[in-house]
């Protein structure tokens, strides 16, 4: 069997595949010698190797989950998706006169230096942008602490021990279909350790982690944080990126242990495709933390306002006595978009606390529902949970829904749940043009009031750049 | 020159015609008091003024220093320095009033190509504008309106009013369901903005106000139209007499 691997990569090496970027490319369709090429690719180890083809093996037994969700989309056809590219996937323009005037004009609402405009559109420039040096300064600091930070890729090489101590251990690749497509073919992403007693004394931001161009649609990343340590990761970035790939299917895991802190936060605009639901990025992505040692901690954030669909549901599993799980969360949607986001908060350990903070946003047509469990098994004494789950309503053409399932195995637990929903109103806007705000800003102003106590969960500069965002999603939403 | 001029002003809102034909000239520094009773259609002359999206306006025209105030939309009025001091103060959660009345201050600024004011210059500012209404810089911290008594929404209208210093300021009802106290405060704040440059139009259904805020004019509002004008007396002479006097409706003046 490996030998007809090598005749693979021989073949597609003859073809000229290192050299030539147009042919880095494994041509489209997934069978097993497709996860082993990808494999050997990458210059994988055998247990790697082994690991990607039971993801694959558990992958073709399952179904894609079609039917629980709340949203629709074009089935993916998975054998016409070429599993691997070279990093770039996108064509790179020869200047930014050729991008899309729609993405420009967000770019510089958001206040986006040129620089940095060029190189979210991919366009070839010939002075790359300076997060390399940046990153790689920052990098000397994390490693004099100990704390390591770099793409997966460079994990597995560097530091194969840690990866096998950690990967799949809160993601299995039986997961579920996405989670197992994505342990059968992931690409890259990034690898976190944050050694025992160490607090990590910067945000860690994938925008400056070297060798982050085109981390690609079949993104992994592991974080870890050792006993007593801390670590807070900023995940994507708030300027839509040209992106042609459509499936995007990620898997986040994070394990901390005894006394650890991982907050992790994600502002998610990818393309979300033309006012009638045309191309846009389905946004599948199982992301899931671990408080493995009592007294841990493991809090998300998430601002969600691209992608046409989005289908994911950050997680906390609280196995350790007096362990906290977080929750805070603004999806939006506008046009065509349709999202299915919320949080499983799953208590094992005694006194272990969550908290669910979601905010949903519906303009236009969008379909906005949140999903959530909240499970406390027999053993999770006293166990804590709070839910407040907020939808907002723009317009009469879009709709919000909620999908709570509670279920409770120990009669000392506590759980509670409020909801509501309202309809921004032509009397709060009319008050603030009044005032002498233009449309837009007023929909801005009372959507950021809405959100605030997630917004206030994000680092400074990210909630900055989100209420910015946030006013350029519903634009255009109310009259 | 004349700082508002409504002419012939006909407004319909769903196809109701609520006002029919008003026609009323202020001045600068003058204070007008349009009264009536309930449903003479003076909150709709005070929401028109402002731009309400609700109401249509059928006939008529409303200048303002010479412009046509009803081709500008309601924030561009509010630059050219119109400002209603709402009868039902809409609530803004999770925005701080000092939040929102610097955005109203700046906007208004850059509208007139005046720079910005940083948040620590516009609490100075702001420091000066609370005495007016007697209120320390707690309130500044608490969200827009939200669990605000009725009292403290109608000031909370007054201190707008003195931070963004309008040249035309309309007061609808700004002094019902306020408790004695609570009138005076307003009264005072209303008062203290007086200015020989600034006008003031005051909707209210109760002459009560007006013993504090005396007005140099008097409107009566019936069924849509001024059914009497006159000076400062007509209005105690309303109190006494009761709307019936000009309306022919029976309707307690309180």
């Amino acid at each position: 069997m490996s030998s007809d691997v090598e005749t693979l990569v021989n073949r597609e090496y003859k073809h000229g595949w290192v050299t030539e970027i147009e042919a880095d490319v494994v041509p489209p369709g997934l069978d097993e010698d497709v996860v082993r090429l990808i494999s050997a690719k990458k210059g994988e180890p055998d247990w790697l190797t082994e690991w990607r083809l039971k993801g694959y093996r558990a992958w073709q037994k399952m179904t894609e989950p079609h039917h629980w969700p709340n949203i629709t989309y074009h089935p993916v056809d998975y054998q016409a998706i070429s599993y691997y590219a070279a990093p770039k996937t996108t064509v790179p323009l020869g200047s930014l006169d050729e991008l899309d005037p729609k993405l420009r004009e967000t770019y510089e609402k958001l206040g986006i230096p040129l620089a940095e405009q060029q190189r979210l559109a991919g366009v070839a420039v010939d002075a790359i942008f300076d997060s390399v040096s940046v990153g790689t300064s920052y990098k000397a600091q994390l490693a004099e602490q100990g704390i390591i930070f770099c793409s997966f890729g460079e994990a597995v090489r560097e530091h194969p021990e840690l990866v096998r101590k950690y990967l799949g251990t809160v993601v299995p690749y039986t997961d579920n279909f996405f989670a197992s497509l994505n342990s059968a073919v992931f690409t890259d992403g990034s690898f976190v350790f944050v050694p025992r007693g160490v607090r990590c004394p910067m945000d860690l931001s994938t925008y400056f982690r070297i060798n982050q161009a085109g981390t690609g649609q079949f993104e992994r990343t592991l974080i870890v944080a050792e006993e007593g340590a801390s670590v807070s990761y900023l995940e994507g970035c708030t300027a839509p990126r040209r992106d042609e790939n459509q499936l995007h299917a990620a898997v986040v895991e994070l394990v901390a242990l005894e006394g650890a802190t991982i907050k992790y936060s994600t502002v998610q605009n990818w393309y979300a495709g033309d006012e009638e639901g045309r191309g846009g990025v389905y946004n599948f992505v199982t992301k899931r933390g671990k408080c493995a040692g009592p007294h841990s901690k493991i809090s998300w954030t998430q601002v969600e306002t691209g992608s046409a669909i989005t289908w994911k549901y950050p997680s906390v599993i609280l196995q350790g006595d007096h362990s906290v799980g977080e929750f805070y969360s603004v999806a939006v949607v506008n046009g065509r978009q349709q999202a299915d986001t919320g949080t499983k908060m799953i208590h094992m350990g005694r006194n272990t606390r969550s908290t669910v903070v979601s905010k949903g946003i519906s303009a236009g047509r969008g379909q906005n529902s949140y999903r959530g469990l909240v499970k406390v098994l027999g053993g999770a004494e006293r166990a804590r949970n709070y839910t407040q789950c907020d939808s907002m309503l723009i317009g009469n053409r879009c709709g919000a829904h909620t999908f709570p399932y509670i279920d409770v195995r120990n009669r000392t637990a506590a759980v509670e749940h409020e909801a509501s929903t309202s309809k921004i109103g032509e009397d709060q806007i009319f008050y603030l043009k009044q005032r002498g705000l233009n449309t837009e800003n007023a929909i801005s102003m009372v959507v950021n009031g809405f959100c605030k106590e997630v917004f206030r969960e994000l680092p400074m500069e990210f909630a900055v750049e989100a209420q910015k965002l946030l006013g350029i999603s519903l634009e255009g939403s109310v009259g | 020159m004349a700082m508002l001029v409504i002419t012939d002003l006909h407004v319909s809102v769903d196809d109701n015609p609520i006002l029919k034909g008003i026609s009323l000239t202020v001045n600068p520094g003058e204070v007008h008091a349009i009264m009536g009773p309930n449903g003479s259609g003076k909150s709709t002359l005070a929401q028109v003024i402002a731009g309400h999206p609700a109401y249509e306006v059928t006939a008529g025209s409303i200048r303002f220093e010479g412009e046509d105030l009803l081709e500008m939309e309601p924030e561009e009025r509010a630059h050219a320095g119109v400002f209603l001091a709402f009868q039902y103060p809409v609530e803004i959660p999770g925005i701080t009033n000092a939040y929102f009345l610097r955005a109203g201050y700046n906007e208004i600024r850059k509208a007139r190509g005046e720079p910005e004011l940083d948040p620590m210059d516009f609490l100075d500012l702001l420091e000066e504008k609370l005495a007016l209404v007697n209120w320390g810089p707690e309130i500044m911290q608490r969200a827009v309106n939200h669990g605000f008594s009725g009292g403290e929404k109608k000031r909370n209208e007054i201190l707008q009013m003195a931070v963004l210093e309008p040249r035309l300021a309309v007061l609808d009802e700004t002094d019902s369901g306020l408790d004695i106290d609570a009138l005076r405060t307003v009264a005072d704040g209303v008062n203290a903005l007086r200015r020989p440059d600034r006008a003031m139009v005051v909707v209210t259904h109760y002459q009560r106000l007006l013993t504090y805020v005396v007005p140099d004019r008097v409107h009566v509002l019936a069924d849509g139209r001024i059914v009497r004008s006159g000076g400062k007396e007509l209005a105690l002479e309303l109190e006494e007499k009761g709307y019936e006097w000009l309306t022919g409706v029976a309707e307690a003046v309180a």
